[in-house]
């Protein structure tokens, strides 16, 4: 479990994150949701040490993070960003070969080339592996990245906004992978997601967010009611059910 | 083509120019003079041969030392010339040179690479101020950063009367290399191999923050090395033979298109091709005037606005 307590910060007299308290769960898939700029983001990278936060601290399976040596956190936690502009020209394969970087240091076993392989299956980039990054589309360089975070092999991994540039097969793709980690491989998952379909359809946790602050968070079927996320994005939204799966409605 | 292909390639032409280095120069020297003639092997071991090695040296440390720079600041157009790290050095060299002028080498040496550090701290930390949307203008404020630091160099080699230093400093040439007076070039080089070692971290900070810091890297600890490196391959060099602009800019451009930047196999490649070419221009002024010399600073100074101006026009094309 991440435990996330009176988390603040601040940054050029704003407050971005505002005296956050809330629990990631375990071997899950927690969706993290709300409006522009309600500190999604920055909570994820306080939690990935991306930020030093002002205010508070992050404890993951009770350790206080800023005790635990990199090292050995990047073997527990690995994190996409959003942005991910790129300078360098890098292969796909060997940046997804980064991923084993807190594993092996740089010196490749059969295992880790297994794995590095595998990765490129899973993200439909075996045939792109020898492109450079600089020569790939934006869905194409974001799976990538989250190829190189799943080689990275960590009990948690924090993604946002990992959608954004995907079309809808690898969206799904995406996301199933995401479940089959947590459902037959013991990990947990913590992602932005900003299509409240996705949220329903996938996660097991919902932490709501708005102006730095948590609104409600909790089991999915439970917190994700009309009446919660019509209040989350002041906007009228309503949860239906349709062959037993949950629905938002919110387009016209 | 395969890395291993580009390492056959370097390697066998940095062996072809070595040798035709070797046999250049003032005096005529040819195999046969060197069997029969004890002078004229002295004419190698003291005068052709530390020259060649020097220039190798120098090229290969400073197209690593820009390559270095180019990841840490995850910008293409710099290099410790557009940084304000030469001009620091020189600073450094300059107070010595005024204050403590009967200090040893190695003393000056280590000044000048202290000066060469602040100097670059400075520029990096004038770079994070920068939005990363406008690539330009970090080269463009290293300019001008560069700019104000020479200014102040030039102003008090002015008042003391030590401008020719100044000259001296600034135009990389080989032509005064002799046996005992290069070999703290060989520090250079050894700086070099030292990154290599580092290669794979180079390469992630190069990434960026963020991802090295989800990879486990300590961030600051390879921007310090790569900046203490530079800093010292950089003094080495001015120290011994004179700034080199350029090399550190169009090298590892050039190396990143053929083979990307994937420093653990292209490193090789970059000093190779840097050695090479700064070779390659110290003969041609060996040549050009002869029996005159060229600096090579000037000759690749040509050379280097020529391949970088159209390394620019041709990535417009392609894109």
């Amino acid at each position: 479990m991440i435990d996330v307590s009176h988390l603040s910060y601040v940054i050029a007299d704003h407050q971005i994150l505002n005296d956050i308290t809330t629990q990631l769960p375990r071997n899950q898939i927690t969706a993290l949701i709300g409006p522009n700029g309600a500190g999604k983001s920055t909570l994820l990278g306080a939690i990935a040490r991306q930020l030093t936060p002002s205010v508070g601290e992050v404890r993951i399976g009770g350790e206080n993070l800023t005790q635990i040596d990199p090292q050995v956190l990047a073997k527990r936690m690995a994190i996409v960003a959003q942005q991910l502009h790129v300078g360098s020209r890098i292969r796909v394969a060997d940046l997804v070969g980064f991923g084993r970087w807190p594993h092996s240091q740089g010196r490749l076993s059969a295992a880790d080339n297994a794995a590095i392989s595998d990765a490129l299956k899973r993200f439909d980039l075996t045939a792109l592996h020898h492109r450079f990054l600089d020569e790939l589309s934006g869905g194409q360089r974001q799976r990538a990245f989250l190829a190189m975070a799943y080689t990275q092999d960590t009990d948690w991994l924090l993604l946002d906004e990992p959608l954004n540039n995907l079309d809808l097969k690898h969206a799904r793709s995406l996301m199933a992978h995401l479940r089959q980690m947590v459902d037959h491989g013991g990990k947990s998952v913590v992602v932005v997601l900003h299509d409240l379909n996705f949220t329903l359809a996938w996660a097991d946790h919902v932490v709501a967010m708005r102006a730095g602050q948590v609104v409600f968070s909790g089991p999915t079927t439970e917190v994700a009611t009309s009446i919660a996320l019509s209040d989350l994005y002041q906007t009228e939204i309503e949860v239906t059910s349709l062959n037993d799966r949950r629905f938002a409605l919110y387009h016209r | 083509m395969q890395p291993r292909h580009y390492y056959m390639l370097t390697f066998s032409g940095l062996l072809t120019l070595s040798v035709g280095s070797l046999f250049l120069g003032a005096q005529a020297l040819t195999l046969s003079g060197l069997l029969n003639d004890p002078q004229k092997l002295q004419l190698l071991l003291i005068s052709r041969l530390p020259r060649t090695l020097a220039t190798l040296l120098t090229g290969a440390s400073m197209a690593v030392a820009g390559v270095i720079m180019q990841l840490l600041v995850r910008n293409r157009f710099v290099e410790p010339g557009t940084t304000g790290t030469n001009e620091a050095a020189m600073l450094g060299l300059l107070a010595v040179t005024l204050l403590a002028p009967d200090w040893p080498i190695v003393l000056q040496m280590t000044i000048a690479a202290l000066s060469a550090l602040a100097g670059t701290l400075g520029f990096l930390h004038l770079s994070r101020r920068l939005p990363p949307q406008q690539p330009l203008l970090i080269p463009l404020v290293g300019l001008i950063y560069a700019g104000v630091l020479m200014s102040i160099a030039t102003f008090f080699a002015y008042q003391f009367d030590l401008i020719q230093f100044i000259g001296v400093w600034m135009s990389g040439e080989f032509s005064g290399v002799l046996a005992g007076r290069y070999e703290l070039l060989w520090l250079a080089g050894a700086l070099s191999v030292l990154v290599y070692f580092a290669a794979d971290q180079f390469t992630i900070a190069g990434l960026g923050q963020g991802l090295a810091i989800s990879l486990g890297l300590r961030y600051g600890q390879i921007v310090a090395l790569g900046v203490a490196t530079v800093s010292m391959v950089s003094a080495l060099v001015i120290v011994t033979v004179g700034a080199l602009p350029f090399v550190g800019l169009v090298v590892p451009n050039v190396v990143s298109r053929l083979m990307g930047d994937n420093l653990r196999q292209s490193l090789p490649v970059v000093a190779g091709i840097g050695g090479g070419l700064v070779l390659v221009c110290d003969m041609l002024g060996r040549v050009l005037r002869s029996p005159y010399e060229i600096p090579a600073g000037t000759i690749f100074g040509i050379v280097g606005a020529v391949v970088f101006l159209s390394l620019l026009l041709g990535r417009r094309s392609h894109a």
